[in-house]
């Protein structure tokens, strides 16, 4: 466990024109590890990836790989290799050629070459397409060449900047399993940037959720989804109902006007609170068996189940379950102390988290990726 | 069917003004005073093969020093801020702007043996130089006439470079060295390609530059066709002969640089 970090960001700060895009940033990262930096358009994510890479001098701080300083290390003597956002393949070369090319300029044998490019080729599922022209390759090609071309180099760490937002949705799909798959093949260190938080969910060992230049928090993706650390985080990663509370004591929280029993401690008396209740963990009862009940507002079939948007005293709620409900029907809404999370209170806090804004058309946005339109604008 | 009739205009128009010349140019080298077919002409074009000689090394050597001395501003021109590039780009044109007979005899005042250059040297006690009437006054008026045309192409295609495949290089290893000969100048070729068509074919068949800077002795392929059309030795159907020739000439060395790209041409160039 104690080991040296394989990369670590020690109070970096970043600023362009004036305009902070990171600031006093920590982050280790573990040799083989998934990272990934979360967060939408803007937080920093892609800066931070690119003071890994090398492209980006930071104003202070200091990078280290290995436990050894690496601050003024051009790119190109990096132990990192980055995919980038657009592919980048050199389009004055073939597939073979741009795969080749970084074991060509450390100067390996054609032969060796030969081999480790038939097995990337492979390794991406590109058998056949070494003679390829990448201009007319399909986006989906391109970032496999692009994938074959960084591991080929033989990478510590691989930088991946949102290298599946090009792609439509089944291929992505597609290449989330395939990365995930040659990440543990390999056993190389990805630090992986989306502002996808179902990509970030599902593909990392760590995730670290970003936003203003500053990291909200760094854990598993079930500790992301279950303890979020503040209302932002809890928002942004799945769908939250989050109000606001009061932390009587330990193992005792009142919001919506009642004392619920729940799970967490160590708050102080009195301290007022964020309450987190993910939509899926509400139970439906009849509304005389419960403190809390309210009148269906709408009802909208996502398939696997339904969402149910419930008014309970003007605050409405978010109710995601697989039996249907009438809109105008009054029901109970039924929590177990565990389905509470408290957090502390934050700059984010009464930002998000009421569902009376709540549209089809913005559920729609933050499934593409545009959480980031929600957000800023 | 739209598209087809709106090109009919310039279908005429390069007919009549293109075609139908260089038929004519065909006609007149295979044909005699009379008017009865011939290969005299083209036999007797031989006996200038020293002025084809001089023409083509002259223009050779004007073209490499002008991508070397064109490449490198290109590119320095291309990494400024944008604003700067517009300025950089009007700077590179400007003379452009003035006559080109002018252009070249301000050189001939300057180069004379009497000239300001030769002036100033005198003046301050180094010895004359003899400058103008040289294969070197030569190729200096045919790389300044000609060296905005190297530039152009090849900055465009320098802007054109998306600066993530430099970062691609760079992050794979590359050094600048690399970086440049890899990725950059292979990328750059349409323009280079298109730089050395535009300096050379001017630059081989120049006349005025020989004939002011270049006087009798460094004759070009170009005063020689302008002395059958227009000088002492009038003979239009041996000057059509040259013409013909040269045309060819020019036309193998741009099919032995296009050897070079490879055929990866992806547009900018322009072809010959």
């Amino acid at each position: 466990m104690e080991n040296t970090p394989i990369i670590s960001l020690e109070n970096i700060a970043v600023s362009f024109d004036g305009e902070v895009v990171l600031k006093d940033f920590n982050l280790s990262i573990r040799n083989g590890e998934f990272v990934t930096l979360l967060g939408a358009s803007g937080c920093g994510k892609t800066t931070t990836l690119r003071i890994i890479g090398g492209f980006v001098k930071q104003d202070t701080g200091d990078v280290f790989f290995n436990g050894k300083k690496i601050n003024d290390l051009p790119p190109h003597k990096r132990e990192v290799n980055t995919i980038f956002q657009k592919y980048a393949l050199f389009p004055h070369l073939n597939v073979y050629d741009n795969v080749a090319f970084g074991m060509r300029v450390h100067g390996k044998s054609e032969s060796q070459i030969k081999t480790t490019v038939n097995e990337m080729l492979s390794m991406v599922n590109l058998n056949g397409f070494a003679h390829r022209n990448v201009n007319l390759l399909s986006g989906g090609q391109q970032q496999r060449v692009a994938i074959a071309r960084a591991l080929a180099n033989e990478p510590k760490v691989l930088l991946l900047d949102e290298p599946l937002g090009a792609l439509d949705l089944k291929l992505r799909k597609d290449m989330q399993v395939e990365l995930k798959k040659i990440q543990q093949q390999t056993g190389i260190t990805f630090v992986f940037v989306t502002h996808d938080q179902e990509e970030a969910l599902s593909m990392s060992d760590t995730v670290v959720v970003m936003d203003k230049g500053e990291i909200q928090q760094i854990g598993t993706p079930q500790d992301i989804y279950n303890e979020p650390r503040n209302a932002f985080v809890a928002d942004f990663i799945g769908e939250s109902n989050i109000l606001d509370g009061v932390m009587h004591e330990d193992y005792l929280v009142e919001f919506a006007r009642h004392p619920f029993k729940c799970v967490d401690k160590g708050f102080q008396a009195n301290e007022p609170v964020d309450v987190v209740i993910r939509p899926e963990d509400i139970d439906v009862v009849e509304p005389d068996t419960s403190h809390l009940s309210g009148t269906v507002t709408s009802v909208n079939f996502k398939g696997v189940h339904y969402e149910i948007i419930v008014d309970v005293n003007g605050f409405k709620w978010m109710i995601q379950s697989t039996d249907y409900q009438e809109v105008g029907n009054r029901i109970g809404l039924s929590l177990q102390p565990d389905d509470i999370h408290i957090m502390h209170k934050s700059e984010y806090s009464g930002m998000f988290g009421d569902y009376s804004t709540f549209s089809d058309e913005m559920d729609e946005d933050s499934q593409n990726g545009g959480k980031e339109a929600e957000i800023y604008e | 069917m739209k598209a087809k009739s709106a090109a009919a205009p310039y279908a005429v128009w390069m007919t009549i003004f293109i075609v139908v010349p260089m038929v004519l140019v065909v006609i007149f080298a295979f044909t005699d005073k009379s008017g009865s077919f011939t290969l005299k002409n083209i036999a007797e074009v031989g006996q200038y093969s020293n002025v084809f000689l001089r023409s083509i090394w002259l223009g050779a050597v004007a073209t490499a020093i002008s991508l070397l001395l064109g490449y490198p501003l290109a590119q320095i021109i291309s990494h400024i801020s944008p604003r700067r590039q517009s300025v950089m780009i009007m700077l590179v044109m400007l003379p452009m702007w003035m006559n080109f007979l002018l252009r070249t005899y301000a050189w001939m005042t300057l180069l004379e043996d009497n000239g300001i250059i030769n002036n100033l040297l005198a003046s301050f006690g180094l010895g004359r130089l003899h400058l103008i009437n040289t294969q070197g006054a030569v190729v200096l008026g045919m790389v300044y006439n000609y060296i905005p045309y190297m530039i152009l192409p090849i900055y465009s295609v320098l802007t054109k470079i998306d600066s993530s495949v430099v970062e691609a290089a760079q992050d794979l290893g590359a050094n600048r060295v690399q970086v440049f000969s890899k990725v950059i100048f292979p990328m750059s070729m349409p323009g280079v390609i298109s730089g050395i068509t535009m300096v050379f074919v001017p630059a081989v068949s120049t006349f005025i530059i020989s004939k002011m800077l270049g006087g009798g002795a460094n004759l070009m392929i170009g005063d020689l066709i302008d002395m059958q059309f227009l000088g002492s030795a009038y003979n239009p159907n041996l000057g059509s002969a040259i013409s013909l020739v040269l045309m060819v000439l020019i036309l193998i060395c741009m099919g032995i640089m296009h050897q070079f790209d490879d055929g990866e041409n992806s547009g900018g160039g322009i072809m010959v």
